[in-house]
């Protein structure tokens, strides 16, 4: 049994990126065995007991049998105590979820329609999740605007993001690469493209990475943009380098020419053409684009520098 | 074989108009069995859609994305929950098979209010018209949950939407009412409590839930309302409220709610598997007891949708913990259907064969449902596809199965006619694989983390979206067939004799269809149910 549970745990996750995610797979192995058995038994005995008993004739006789106190008895206690078992390993596994480490890097992650923001203890902002293997990190969440939840399935780690209140979840990656971070509280439009990446990296990698961040400022103002653009998830909806549409109209050598609208009207492809797009995307959608469109405004989250900054970049691409 | 004066209730009084006006419970069960399959239709081909959306990635060509945009997905997945949920699964058997039965099994004349009966369903028209309405006036897009504060801020008819699941509640209330009252007063003599077939014992615990549980869902979905028209603080955290008191609230019905949905299906089965295995069941006592322990204890275990909210940890063990003590009384149930089969004289009826399909299903419903009532694991499953596979497992699979397999049964009772019994057989041949193709791959889906009200997904998860899409075709013509076997039934079926599987339970002392006041002399029951001796 205690093999099967071995060969069980993991079939059907994701891999392992943390130590919890092994855990939580051992005691999902235990689960799926007991669950075989008691299936193998429900269904099983279903199967054998009606090809024995199949009807021969209109006259069958069958047994008369009411109850058996000692068999009740004993069907009402296993299950009783299986489920006591799993309940009370479970328990023990959810606190560990729930017990926040001290001395863990803190980050703030805040979640909107539909997009992701970590803020970082020297001001780095990012879309993306960027942190060190082999250490205690601890998320505190927040929302803008409606519920969402930050889900790390290789991580097995799941917490809502609730506005008005902070919520947090704790993880130590034991694996360097990338991991999928969904949306998973319905949340409108684009929950389902509401999905960054979670990078794990070394300990020098993020200290460097860290520093790069901060001094973006000091940047030439295109490339600044470009940084922007990734950071602020403009790239998870607009291609940059070909003429396909995303979730939005590609920029690919758009600078300067017609934009066509889904009015029929055309605008000059210009400063301020892009900058309200981004202020006010509901204003003028590009062709071949149905409203509303899923994009958020960017009121208030971009300061002027780095509008400039980005429009710099999306010149740069013819 | 009808009455010897060829009287029954279906030809008693002539005209259309004496179908919306009749007090008759068996004539009221027959308007709701034709609105909720209506109903059903609707919400199938709005599944069928969604299905087909995430036959493929959108980023593939020409294939699947057929609902244009995730705002239209959004719409068609909140009409297919809502739709499912408070028009078709909710009302389905007690409205249905309880009306037309309840009052038969217990060897009633009706039900102990017979306008008030009439009244509930035109109530739940009432309420389901508005809810189609909205779709034509400005679609909904909040999913069945309606969760604050999306649901406050979203556009589309809302309010509109919360007031018809208020109103259909308050049928749902008034049902229930009705059958408590109609099982303690108007027993035939001899039919103790412990007399009452398990059907019947089964929709009587449905109708407590009911009466305790969909007052607060009521409340709920009016203090959104209030909130979405006045601005009324209670939910939106910008206006000072707090959006996780939504969901407990709402679970606080919604969790119960789900037994509305099972134990009165668990009542059918417990009917067709001592008919087809011709022996008494196995621990009466019991199963009706557990009926009611279900009952009760699924006002305490709301809390295991939200272990991930941000309610505390304490919170979510001691829900944990009380959702396990659910599981005894269902495990109990299994065992005793079980036992039931052991030395019986099985007949692989088209019913049988549903009511086999359902221990099937509800077995791997139940041991998944376990699985989630475990913190740890809820952590990584909550929001999944494994949530959709299992409560579509125990609601599609148990209920539905259930449905059908209960309507098969009853079918001679109701109309006075056979079906086809090779037709029905097949009909449950294609819904029963066609639902575990569609429903055990999501199981997969959701442990490797794909999440539900997905629009559209990361490309590792095409592969077992597909096959559970062409699961959906299956179920399809499953469905169609099961429609065609009942047409045709009615067409031209042979006459039925008035007990044509050798069942024990008072239904079947009558004629075929019953006369219109169910017996002709007031049945004296001297044993139990199931006495198959």
């Amino acid at each position: 049994m205690l093999l099967m549970n071995k060969a069980m745990a993991g079939s059907f996750m994701p891999e392992q990126g943390t130590q919890i995610a092994k855990q939580v797979d051992n005691l999902y192995g235990f689960l799926l065995v007991v669950s075989f058995i008691s299936c193998a038994i429900l269904i099983g005995g279903m199967i054998y007991f009606v090809l024995k008993y199949k009807r021969k004739s209109a006259h069958d006789k069958t047994a008369y049998i009411t109850h058996d106190t000692r068999l009740e008895v004993l069907w009402s206690a296993i299950p009783l105590i299986i489920f006591l078992v799993v309940f009370a390993w479970g328990w023990v596994l959810y606190h560990d979820m729930r017990k926040m480490p001290e001395n863990a890097l803190e980050i703030m992650v805040m979640g909107r329609q539909w997009s992701w923001t970590a803020e970082y203890k020297n001001g780095v902002k990012s879309s993306e999740i960027v942190v060190p293997v082999g250490k205690d990190v601890k998320l505190i969440l927040g929302s803008e605007d409606v519920i969402h939840s930050f889900f790390v399935p290789s991580f097995r780690i799941k917490q809502d993001a609730v506005p008005g209140r902070y919520t947090s979840l704790w993880f130590n990656a034991t694996k360097l690469g990338e991991f999928h971070v969904f949306c998973t509280e319905y949340c409108g439009t684009s929950h389902a493209a509401m999905i960054t990446r979670l990078k794990v990296v070394t300990q020098e990698e993020f200290d460097k990475w860290l520093i790069e961040e901060s001094e973006v400022g000091l940047l030439p103002i295109a490339e600044r943009g470009a940084k922007y653009f990734q950071t602020r998830a403009c790239a998870s909806c607009h291609n940059v380098d070909n003429p396909a549409a995303k979730i939005g109209p590609s920029l690919y050598q758009r600078w300067g020419k017609e934009a066509h609208l889904s009015n029929g009207t055309t605008v000059p492809f210009d400063e301020n053409y892009v900058r309200e797009s981004m202020m006010l995307p509901q204003a003028q959608l590009a062709a071949g684009f149905s409203a509303p469109s899923p994009m958020p405004s960017y009121q208030g989250q971009l300061s002027e520098s780095e509008l400039a900054a980005i429009i710099e970049y999306i010149k740069g691409l013819n | 074989m009808g009455h010897a004066s060829g009287k029954n209730y279906i030809n008693e009084e002539p005209g259309l108009l004496s179908w919306f006006t009749s007090l008759d419970h068996k004539r009221i069960a027959i308007l709701y069995f034709v609105s909720i399959m209506f109903f059903f239709l609707v919400g199938g081909i709005m599944a069928l859609l969604l299905r087909l959306e995430l036959f493929a990635v959108n980023s593939a060509p020409n294939v699947g994305n057929i609902l244009k945009n995730g705002d239209v997905y959004n719409q068609v997945l909140t009409y297919h929950g809502a739709v499912m949920v408070f028009m078709v699964i909710v009302p389905g058997i007690p409205a249905i098979l309880g009306n037309f039965f309840l009052p038969l099994q217990i060897g009633a004349k009706d039900v102990a209010f017979p306008r008030l009966n009439l009244a509930s369903w035109y109530i739940f028209m009432l309420g389901a018209a508005l809810a189609v309405i909205t779709f034509f006036v400005a679609k909904v897009d909040t999913g069945w949950t309606f969760y604050t504060p999306y649901s406050i801020r979203t556009g589309g008819a809302v309010v509109m939407m919360v007031v018809a699941a208020f109103i259909m509640g308050m049928s749902s209330i008034v049902t229930g009412l009705n059958f408590i009252v109609t099982v303690h007063k108007l027993r035939a003599p001899g039919m103790s409590m412990f007399r009452i077939p398990l059907f019947t014992w089964a929709i009587y615990s449905t109708a407590i839930i009911q009466v305790l549980a969909t007052p607060v869902l009521g409340i709920t979905l009016l203090l959104l309302a209030m909130e979405r028209t006045f601005g009324v603080g209670i939910f939106d955290p910008k206006l000072g409220g707090d959006p996780v008191l939504f969901q407990h609230f709402f679970w606080f019905y919604s969790h119960p709610a789900v037994y509305i949905m099972i134990l009165p299906a668990m009542g059918v089965i417990s009917e067709l598997i001592t008919t087809y295995s011709k022996k008494t069941i196995f621990g009466y006592t019991a199963i009706a007891f557990s009926s009611i322990g279900i009952a009760a204890v699924s006002f305490f275990v709301w809390g295991h949708h939200m272990f991930v909210s941000g309610q505390s940890e304490i919170a979510g063990i001691v829900f944990s913990f009380l959702t396990m003590l659910v599981g005894v009384p269902t495990a109990i149930k299994m065992f005793n259907w079980l036992a039931t089969l052991y030395k019986g004289s099985i007949e692989f009826t088209a019913p049988m064969l549903y009511a086999l399909g359902f221990l099937f299903l509800f077995a791997i419903g139940g041991v998944t449902g376990i699985m989630l009532a475990v913190t740890a694991i809820d952590v990584h499953f909550h929001d999944t596809y494994f949530v959709v596979a299992h409560f579509h497992y125990v609601m599609v699979g148990g209920t539905l199965m259930a449905i059908m397999g209960g309507f098969f049964h009853w079918f001679p009772k109701m109309f006075g006619k056979m079906y086809s019994e090779v037709g029905a057989r097949w009909s449950w041949v294609f819904i029963f694989i066609g639902f575990n193709v569609t429903f055990f791959p999501q199981f997969i889906l959701g442990a490797k983390g794909m999440p539900r009200r997905y629009f559209d997904y990361v490309p590792e998860y095409e592969t077992l979206n597909r096959v559970s899409t062409v699961g959906s075709w299956l179920i399809t013509i499953g469905f169609l067939i099961g429609l065609y076997v009942i047409v045709q039934g009615l067409r031209k079926g042979k006459q039925a004799p008035d007990n044509p599987w050798g069942s024990k339970t008072l239904e079947w002392q009558t004629s075929s269809p019953p006369i219109m006041h169910n017996f002709d002399h007031d049945p004296v029951v001297t044993a139990g149910p199931y006495e198959y001796k």
